[in-house]
């Protein structure tokens, strides 16, 4: 029997009718078009899937799509506003945090949601917050500079978009 | 991989789970944080006929100090024990358990309830809850953590049984979680706790056999005056562990003994 599933993804609102057995990933990547999102192990454990919902950083592939009901997701395509992109994800650019790009908007959604309960956290702080995700290319130098760099930039300049592109201009 | 299908509904009350539990028959599930249940899913070792979700049933999802005891409710989070002052008060230990458990992620999803009720005999709470002599606290009963752990994810809960409670002693004396094991996130491949409470010493074993121990000949030996060096040897007395992937039992026997060893040497 299929399940209403009404959500809002990245402050639009959808509402659909699924299987239970629809993971959360595949919704967001095969109902909404979300395909941001990967999908990198069939174990829980690469992170890859990462989203936010309600604020809590989980693993998209070990959630289903019903249990989604009344949440607020946010995935990787809501992380960029007005063309301008999030001061995490900017930094990953900067400080090539990435090689491949697979796992990517994995470690951008969980290192936002590590800056939103640690702004300024230690280096141990970043590898333990960003234990539940995999690189298998890049390595995790660049990523964690990335995440330094991305709390320096939104400490304080996050309001601010022109004091935002001055610190990455510095 | 994609799970078998299954019949879903949403309980708002531990009754109606009950009921729910009732109506779908024995191969209905339990879902509160699903880290265990939906992984095993998807590689359909686990096909359950229904999944009864529990998540909207806020009573559940509670710590509470109740004088000598603490009583954490079965939905509780993770990370709401690692960061609860409560628990990082009267039972630090938990509260350090709660921090090793999985990642993150996992930590925001998975619950005291469901590590309890799954009994995978390398959770982390098993073993806290039966060094301690913890109780679990159903819907119909309340049973002693001794008595729960029947077998390799075998409990005495009955099919339409649900964890509620999980009730351990307040201890805030010296005490320390090691977990062995590969990188951050994983199970333990063999974990040890030591906590200090009235004045002896609580020995717990993570993953050397099909449910938790308590290294009961390691605390004889340190009530009678033994170092924590001489008591350790005994930490593989009478184990029989399975060798896995990861280890071999005689591996296991040896973690146990010098695990044991610093986690006694390392509690603060």
């Amino acid at each position: 029997m299929k399940h209403k599933v009404a959500t809002t993804v990245n402050g639009r609102r959808h509402e659909h009718e699924v299987e239970p057995r629809l993971l959360l990933v595949h919704y967001l990547r095969d109902n909404l078009g979300l395909t941001g999102t990967h999908i990198g192990c069939d174990t829980s454990q690469c992170g890859a899937c990462t989203i936010l919902v309600d604020g809590q950083a989980v693993k998209s592939c070990t959630m289903f799509a019903v249990q989604a009901e009344g949440k607020s997701l946010t995935t990787i395509e809501g992380m960029a506003k007005d063309g301008e992109l999030h001061p995490i994800q900017q930094a990953f650019w900067d400080e090539h945090g990435l090689q491949c790009g697979y796992c990517t908007p994995g470690f951008i959604m969980a290192a936002s949601y590590l800056l939103s309960q640690n702004p300024n956290p230690t280096e141990d702080e970043i590898r333990k917050g960003l234990e539940g995700n995999l690189c298998r290319c890049t390595g995790y130098v660049n990523i964690i500079k990335a995440v330094q760099t991305a709390a320096k930039t939104m400490g304080g300049a996050e309001a601010k978009p022109s004091e935002r592109a001055a610190a990455r201009r510095s | 991989m994609i799970p078998a299908a299954f019949e879903y509904a949403r309980a708002s009350s531990v009754e109606e789970a009950s009921k729910l539990l009732n109506k779908f028959g024995e191969d209905a599930k339990v879902l509160a944080g699903g880290h265990s249940l939906i992984p095993l899913m998807r590689l359909r070792l686990a096909q359950p006929t229904a999944l009864i979700d529990i998540n909207g049933i806020k009573e559940l999802d509670h710590i509470k100090e109740d004088g000598h005891k603490l009583r954490i409710g079965a939905l509780t989070r993770h990370v709401t024990i690692q960061n609860s002052s409560v628990v990082k008060d009267k039972l630090p230990l938990l509260a350090e358990i709660a921090g090793e458990v999985g990642d993150n992620q996992v930590r925001n999803m998975g619950t005291m309830g469901g590590v309890i009720a799954h009994a995978d005999a390398a959770g982390d709470y098993p073993t806290l809850a039966l060094m301690l002599d913890a109780e679990i606290v159903t819907n119909q009963r309340t049973i002693q953590a001794k008595d729960f752990f029947k077998d390799l994810f075998t409990t005495s809960l009955g099919p339409d049984e649900i964890v509620t409670e999980v009730v351990f002693p307040v201890a805030n004396g010296p005490h320390k979680y090691i977990k062995f094991r590969r990188r951050l996130f994983d199970w333990a491949i063999v974990g040890v706790a030591a906590q200090k409470m009235n004045g002896d010493w609580r020995i717990g074993l993570t993953n050397v056999g099909p449910t938790p121990v308590r290294a009961k000949a390691v605390e004889d030996a340190l009530k009678k005056g033994a170092k924590p060096e001489e008591a350790a040897q005994h930490a593989s007395d009478g184990l029989n562990p399975a060798g896995d992937l990861r280890a071999s039992p005689e591996y296991k026997k040896h973690l146990a003994r010098v695990l044991t060893k610093r986690a006694i040497q390392q509690s603060t």
